[in-house]
């Protein structure tokens, strides 16, 4: 038998796909819940494994970065880094819920299961049927959770919302941004995605313990674009108690000296932050410039605030020739907050991520390795967090899932897989030979 | 009934990402005793905004947020009859979350150790800057150095320019609703299976290990050596049609083209079917609709339609051609948007130095055990509840525990 983990014996059925719902069964795995993806032969998951035949002339490109050895074959599937994050302790069976024998499979799994989480857009489930007032019919203790963009009730239900359309519309996008430039030139983020998956994980695990308490199961609607609106709450409440519409501020945090400053090298950056008179005073001395100690428009944290571009100026021409980590160690000893910031090609070399282990090298069957990957984001003393198993091959959990979970017998498991239910590979997908 | 009714906690916590977590358990019926210490408190009582723009430990909109539904009790820890008092509390305690710099509660002899010997079921969980270990673990942390070392900052902004961060603390809420999430799992597993447990939760791993483009590259790095772009910017992020932000009469609106068979929606919604046949918008490049060497073309085209019409408009003109586009709402428009008040997502609540204030409410609707939002408390404000209707002191005792710097 495998270690005792917080969520040992809670199954989770997750028709969860690209990030968002991905992340909170991230949470929910890596704290011992048994998570089964439900994926289909017939519907590639495009949008989690990406796409299950990309162009030949791909191959070995730098478009092709993604997969190992720049080769997404032979099956991209199994082998792209997206779905290598996001499947981690996870599971995987296949049945085609488009049909009604699929959906059978399926409502015998619901009976066996605590929780279903999915957050397709809304309609998605009601298509197929699905919804939680037929799933609670089967199991009237499961707890459902639906998480698409705007929530499952009021006039945008239907509207299409990734990351950065949910960012849009719960105002954060118009709260960063270079300060310089119109909104066109801001980089779409996908903040939102691991936000709402946070959430969603609280949310689950709030409703599994109202369910010990009183037996009862629930649905949880969450709107994603309220979860960014929850993680802004200055702007919110400086308009609601005030009426201000706080603007964008790029780097800066107001009543402080802050920003990223280019360093020496290809493309090397440093970020700090001067809250008080004291940093500023140990920073000038730092910078070899004790003279600024004394310059009026220096001497308050509104005076620097006023004086910011003059002052990005003097740390610009003192940076750009320094190393940023020697530059991040410095100030760091002197208590002010600072960091180098890194790039993938550096955070596997930095010494306080490996003193951590927070990257663990694993193997994959379809990938080789060992390669990198992130580890859990939280630790246990007792039950110490780690990636128990990689992303699972597709179908890979069918004979345990069909077999042991919901008793269908060997006559009855030959017949799914007859029938295309069961399977370890996309039909009607052509692929190159193996 | 509250969904975390009965569960108790000792919050230690201060600024934002801690105070987020116990928030979040207090909104769902977890009683959240605050203990803050004397004479100012939590130091988030001194951030903006202010009710007025008024300055005040009472009037910290911030504050206010992050603290619904909490009871406040002022506590010196520096203190030995304050350290007394605490252990007396942590014997009824289920959790104990704190957020001061590694091996502070060590030095204050409140190791979690010697928490369980005083109850062997507590929990504890602890959110530190770096970590509890490591060589950084004394290091400071603001919200730009979290996302700079989360290595999230790398591939914001434009090629040629800085990085840019994300706006307020928006990455140090997701910590913190991290820590919620995984102090109930662990919480659920003494209850299950008996493990009580101390939790430790680094702010910039909870960013490194953040799903998104950037980590994801860093697994792709690990595969190939290979980093094709730094920052991601309109241009580079996914090289199918429209893809960014525009401006349309009176403000701007974001598209995200997701899937590269998505082309027939962005011409139904732009009501071109002449573009069909336009050699310049016509497969190319692995597949992907979008040609970048037709980029300015794409851009002039998508610029005649959207400027025509305003943000409101252009969503649901997108919305109903299936194109996943969308306005870039600011404050103001947040507030008045009509899918937000549809589901009533703001809260309006009473307190006594601001009087009645909108605050945002839960993003999860639970449809057995909604939340509840209570107004943050007054700092101290249930000093004699705890002090004398719990732990039995006389209220006369109080004034002099005040005096010698105990509370």
């Amino acid at each position: 038998m495998t270690e005792t983990l917080p969520l040992t014996g809670i199954r989770v059925i997750d028709l969860s796909i690209v990030w968002a719902g991905p992340y909170a069964t991230i949470l929910l795995g890596d704290l011992g819940a048994e998570v089964i993806r439900i994926e289909s032969l017939q519907h590639p998951d495009i949008n989690t494994r990406g796409n299950p035949t990309p162009p030949a002339g791909l191959l070995g490109t730098p478009r092709a970065f993604m997969y190992p050895d720049s080769n997404p074959y032979p099956r991209p599937w199994e082998r792209g880094a997206s779905f290598a994050y996001s499947g981690r302790n996870k599971k995987s069976v296949t049945m085609d819920l488009e049909r009604s024998s699929g959906r059978e499979i399926f409502m015998r799994l619901v009976e066996q299961s605590d929780v279903i989480i999915e957050n397709g857009a809304a309609g998605t489930m009601e298509k197929l049927g699905l919804t939680y007032d037929v799933i609670k019919q089967s199991n009237p203790g499961i707890i459902m959770c639906s998480m698409p963009g705007y929530g499952t009730n009021g006039p945008y239900k239907y509207f299409k919302g990734y990351g950065a359309n949910v960012e849009g519309v719960g105002g954060h996008t118009y709260l960063r941004g270079y300060t310089d430039m119109d909104f066109s030139g801001t980089s779409p983020v996908f903040h939102a995605d691991p936000a709402a998956g946070a959430t969603a994980a609280f949310s689950i695990l709030a409703a599994i313990n109202h369910k010990r308490n009183t037996g009862k199961g629930q649905y949880i609607n969450l709107s994603q674009a309220e979860n960014v609106i929850s993680a802004i709450p200055q702007a919110f409440m400086d308009y609601s108690m005030n009426g201000i519409v706080r603007e964008r501020l790029g780097n800066r945090q107001q009543g402080m000296v802050q920003g990223c400053y280019q360093c020496a090298g290809d493309d090397n950056w440093v970020v700090l932050t001067i809250s008080t008179d004291d940093q500023w005073k140990d920073f000038c001395l730092l910078m070899g410039m004790p003279e600024l100690v004394s310059y009026p428009r220096f001497s308050s944290g509104i005076a620097r605030w006023n004086n910011h571009d003059e002052i990005d100026g003097i740390i610009s021409e003192w940076t750009k020739d320094l190393d940023h980590y020697e530059v991040f160690h410095k100030l760091q000893e002197f208590g002010i907050a600072a960091g180098p910031v890194i790039k993938p090609q550096e955070v596997f070399d930095d010494p306080h991520v490996i003193a951590r282990g927070f990257y663990e090298a694993h193997e994959h069957p379809m990938i080789g390795g060992p390669y990198m990957y992130p580890g859990p984001v939280f630790d246990l003393s007792e039950t110490p967090m780690r990636i128990r198993k990689m992303h699972p091959v597709l179908g890979s959990d069918n004979e345990y899932v069909y077999k042991e979970v919901m008793g269908y017998t060997d006559s009855e498991y030959d017949a799914f897989v007859e029938d295309q239910h069961i399977g370890d590979i996309y039909i009607g997908v052509d692929l190159p030979e193996e | 009934m509250g969904a975390l009714s009965g569960i108790k906690v000792l919050d230690l916590t201060q600024y934002i990402a801690g105070p987020y977590c116990t928030k979040v358990l207090s909104d769902y019926g977890a009683e959240v005793i605050k203990i803050e210490r004397p004479p100012s408190g939590d130091p988030a009582r001194g951030l903006a905004p202010f009710k007025d723009n008024q300055p005040g430990l009472e009037s910290s909109g911030l504050f206010l947020y992050l603290n619904t539904g909490k009871k406040s009790i002022s506590l010196n820890l520096k203190s030995v009859e304050g350290r007394k008092i605490f252990f007396r509390l942590v014997k009824e305690a289920d959790i104990v979350v704190e957020s001061y710099a590694p091996d502070t509660m060590e030095s204050l002899g409140l190791s979690y150790d010697s928490l369980k010997a005083m109850n062997s079921n507590v929990m504890m969980t602890s959110i530190s800057n770096f970590g509890r270990t490591g060589p950084y673990k004394k290091y400071k942390l603001t919200d730009i150095v979290m996302y700079a070392m989360g290595l999230t900052m790398y591939g914001t902004g434009m090629s040629d320019r800085e990085p840019q961060k994300l706006a307020l603390t928006l990455i140090q809420h997701q910590a913190g609703m991290i820590a919620a999430a995984t102090t109930l799992g662990a919480y659920l597993g003494r209850e299950m299976h008996g493990l009580s447990q101390h939790l430790d939760i680094a702010l910039v791993e909870t960013q490194l290990g953040s799903i998104d483009r950037t980590a994801t590259q860093a697994i792709a790095y690990s595969y190939t050596g290979n980093f094709p772009h730094a920052r991601v910017t309109a241009e580079n992020a996914v090289s199918i049609m429209p893809m960014g932000i525009y401006p349309c009469a009176d403000g701007y609106v974001t598209f995200v083209a997701a899937n590269p068979l998505w082309w027939p929606r962005f011409v139904k919604m732009i009501e071109m079917p002449e573009l069909f046949e336009d050699p310049r918008f016509q497969e190319k490049d692995f597949g992907f609709v979008y040609n970048l060497d037709y980029k300015d073309e794409m851009d002039a085209l998508v610029l005649g339609w959207t400027t025509q019409l305003t943000k409101q408009e252009v969503m649901e003109k997108a919305q109903a051609t299936g194109m996943a586009g969308t306005s870039i709402n600011s404050m103001e428009d947040v507030y008045k948007d009509p899918q937000f008040i549809h589901r009533g997502f703001f809260v309006d609540i009473d307190h006594p130095t601001t009087g009645v204030v909108r605050y945002p409410g839960t993003p999860a609707r639970l449809s057995e055990s909604p939340a509840e939002i209570r107004r943050a408390p007054l700092l101290g404000e249930h000093n004699k509840e705890i002090y004398c209707d719990v732990l039995g002191y006389e209220i006369e005792d109080l004034p002099l525990m005040r005096e010698q710097l105990v509370i």
